[in-house]
């Protein structure tokens, strides 16, 4: 067949696009139904919001974007073969991944101990699972990071560092949607 | 059929039928019930009515499903199965274990007794011993079939197929599990029949229907399996967690709501991916298969599929929709739409294509057929608008009014009477279905100068397989 459709022009592996489409749509979907409900009670959101740490999510913002910033590097170096280098930018990224981790774990904590929980406010219904729903992300993406380190075929890291750019950009789209807006 | 073993079908599809049958007449009884609530009150109650109605569409299904796999599966592994003797066990374990369950219900046998009494819980009603049966066949099953695609080629197709059968066989575990607590009891009972149609049956579905492509269309297998892996992951990617749809009233966190509204809506994707890839596969293909009824059949599978279980699932499927709906007819015009399309199609659909191969004969029958898919298809759909509309006027009146239960039946009796007749048209579609299975041994129509130039010329158009 001479027409070469757009799926075989698409970049990396389609499934990775395929899951990435559904996260962002699982993700919008939940952003979109948290302003949704916001409308219903601004007040009590506002007051909710209040509770949140916005320095620590702020922080976690760039540990984030400088996590995906080293997963780009390690596929040009990975394509440019310098193995070991690309090899040490994974390791990095996953080590950037797990500080968010630690600083969100932080952060939980502390909700916990202020005896906030799911049930709370609708506010924080939403802050648990769109944020949980994320750290599980980050959780997986560490792994996820890994393995491509230590499997370091140019496409497992390519897909790899796919998936870890839609998990920094849900964040970026989650920072200011949770803790900014007012 | 290339291979000896795949005969071993031809027995379960057969089992299939009859249970098929027998489904829907006990659908046509309970629908009958429903505009005439006495019919029957003493002897048979509604309860056992729809018992067997919906108990018999699983089993059936899920026979016809073990029956596609062993035709497939050899085909697809380049060898003849493992053991036939073995899958001719499975089947006689699967009937005797049906009949006892059957009779158990009708008559109440060992009332309470712990493995020959029913078991109450809706749906896994089984006595324990007919569920210990299903588990020793489906171990039959599974030990037969993977050890038929270890020994030969792995594909896509047979991959799927098997992670979709095991999954549906471990999910049925269960069905033993049944914690004291209501809501973990309810919670866990989702996980027998829905995990399975929202999740490892679409497995099976669109494998087997990615097989059905593959002979109808002719189309590269590459590219068939590209869709079925995308497939795949759309629905094993919303459905899991889509199935927290079932969580927003029985006792959970209150986070099921949002999480069941969420991912149960993205379950339309996959349907739709499903829908998409028969028509592309049709669109895109290279053989001019005879056996039409088959893909007819296959079409219509996809396409209802999508607006049964896809389009009247995200009817009321979004929790502030549902704390209206919850229980109405809706949901059993949602229930009989997606069973139909999604998974008696399909089913029907590889028994239309693989029933002529294992006649060994022409696929004669196909006017008789394609009839029975319209008499089927056109009562099916019927019956999905009166019962939508009768759900809709039920929601209203008893949800929103606040009128008593009883009094809005007696104002919606009009779209049970409507139902009915559309459940008629549908039994006579089986029958019809079946016989034309069976018994004719030539077409009832004489093909006109084009088809008959075409049968007569292009060896393609001829053989009924490959």
């Amino acid at each position: 067949m001479s027409d070469v459709s757009l799926i075989d022009e698409l970049p990396g592996e389609l499934l990775m696009w395929v899951l990435i489409i559904s996260e962002l749509l699982v993700f919008g979907a939940g952003m979109i139904a948290f302003m949704g409900v916001r409308l219903t009670d601004p007040v009590g959101f506002a007051e909710a919001q209040s509770h949140l740490h916005r320095t620590g999510a702020a922080f976690n913002t760039a540990v984030l974007v400088t996590s995906g910033y080293l997963a780009a590097l390690a596929l040009k170096w990975r394509e440019a073969a310098r193995r070991g280098a690309a090899r040490l930018a994974l390791v990095a990224s996953a080590s950037l991944g797990v500080v968010f981790l630690i600083i969100k774990g932080v952060e939980y904590t502390d909700k916990a101990a202020q005896g906030i929980g799911f049930e709370t406010h609708p506010f924080f219904l939403f802050y648990y699972l769109l944020t949980g729903f994320h750290a599980a992300h980050v959780l997986a993406g560490v792994g996820i990071l890994l393995l491509v380190a230590w499997r370091d075929d140019p496409r497992n890291i390519e897909a790899g560092a796919q998936f870890w750019h839609m998990v920094d950009m849900v964040w970026i789209m989650l920072f200011p949607v949770i803790y900014l807006l007012g | 059929m290339k291979y000896e073993s795949q005969k071993v079908a031809y027995a379960y599809f057969a089992v299939a039928m009859a249970l098929f049958a027998i489904q829907v007449t006990g659908g046509l009884i309970a629908g009958w019930i429903y505009v005439s609530p006495n019919f029957l009150s003493e002897l048979l109650p509604f309860n056992i009515v729809r018992m067997l109605h919906t108990n018999a569409l699983i089993v059936w299904l899920i026979l016809g499903f073990f029956g596609a796999a062993y035709f497939l599966i050899p085909e697809e592994s380049e060898r003849e199965l493992h053991s036939t003797k073995l899958a001719y066990l499975q089947l006689l374990i699967l009937v005797v274990g049906t009949l006892g369950a059957v009779l158990t219900y009708t008559f109440n046998l060992f009332e309470g007794n712990w493995l020959l009494g029913k078991e109450g819980r809706e749906f896994l009603e089984q006595p324990k011993w007919v569920k210990a049966g299903i588990v020793v066949a489906a171990l039959i099953f599974l030990y037969n079939i993977s050890m038929t695609v270890l020994k030969g080629k792995k594909t896509a197709i047979s991959n799927i197929l098997l992670l979709g059968l095991w999954g549906l066989a471990l999910l049925f575990l269960f069905a033993f599990y049944n914690p004291g607590n209501l809501s973990l009891d309810k919670q866990y009972w989702w996980y027998v029949v829905h995990l399975w149609v929202e999740g490892v049956w679409e497995l099976i579905m669109a494998s087997i229907l990615a097989y059905l492509m593959l002979k109808l269309t002719g189309v590269d297998r590459e590219v068939v399996e590209k869709w079925l892996y995308v497939i795949v992951a759309a629905a094993l990617f919303s459905g899991i967690l889509g199935t927290g749809h079932h969580y927003y009233w029985i006792g959970t966190p209150a986070y099921w709501q949002w999480i069941g509204s969420i991912f149960s809506s993205l379950e339309v994707i996959p349907f739709f991916a499903m829908m998409a890839f028969a028509f592309v596969m049709v669109w895109k293909g290279r053989r001019d298969h005879p056996n039409k009824a088959a893909l007819l059949w296959s079409l219509g599978c996809a396409t209802l599929a999508f607006f049964g279980a896809g389009v009247w699932g995200f009817l009321h499927t979004l929790h502030g929709v549902n704390y209206y709906t919850h229980g109405t007819q809706i949901t059993a015009a949602h229930g009989h739409l997606a069973f139909y399309g999604a998974y008696v199609c399909l089913n029907l659909a590889i028994f239309t294509y693989a029933m002529p191969i294992l006649k060994n004969r022409d696929p004669y029958n196909q006017v008789l057929n394609m009839a029975s898919f319209w008499l089927m298809t056109g009562g099916m759909v019927f019956m999905t608008f009166v019962l939508t509309f009768a759900g809709t006027v039920q929601t209203h009146m008893q949800r929103v009014v606040g009128d008593y239960f009883m009094d809005v039946q007696d104002q919606v009796a009009i779209f049970y009477w409507m139902r009915f007749g559309a459940g008629l048209v549908v039994v006579i579609g089986a029958l019809l279905f079946i016989y034309s299975i069976w018994v004719p041994r030539k077409e009832v129509l004489e093909p006109g100068p084009v088809e008959r130039e075409r049968l007569d010329n292009d060896p393609d158009h001829v053989a009924t397989e490959s």
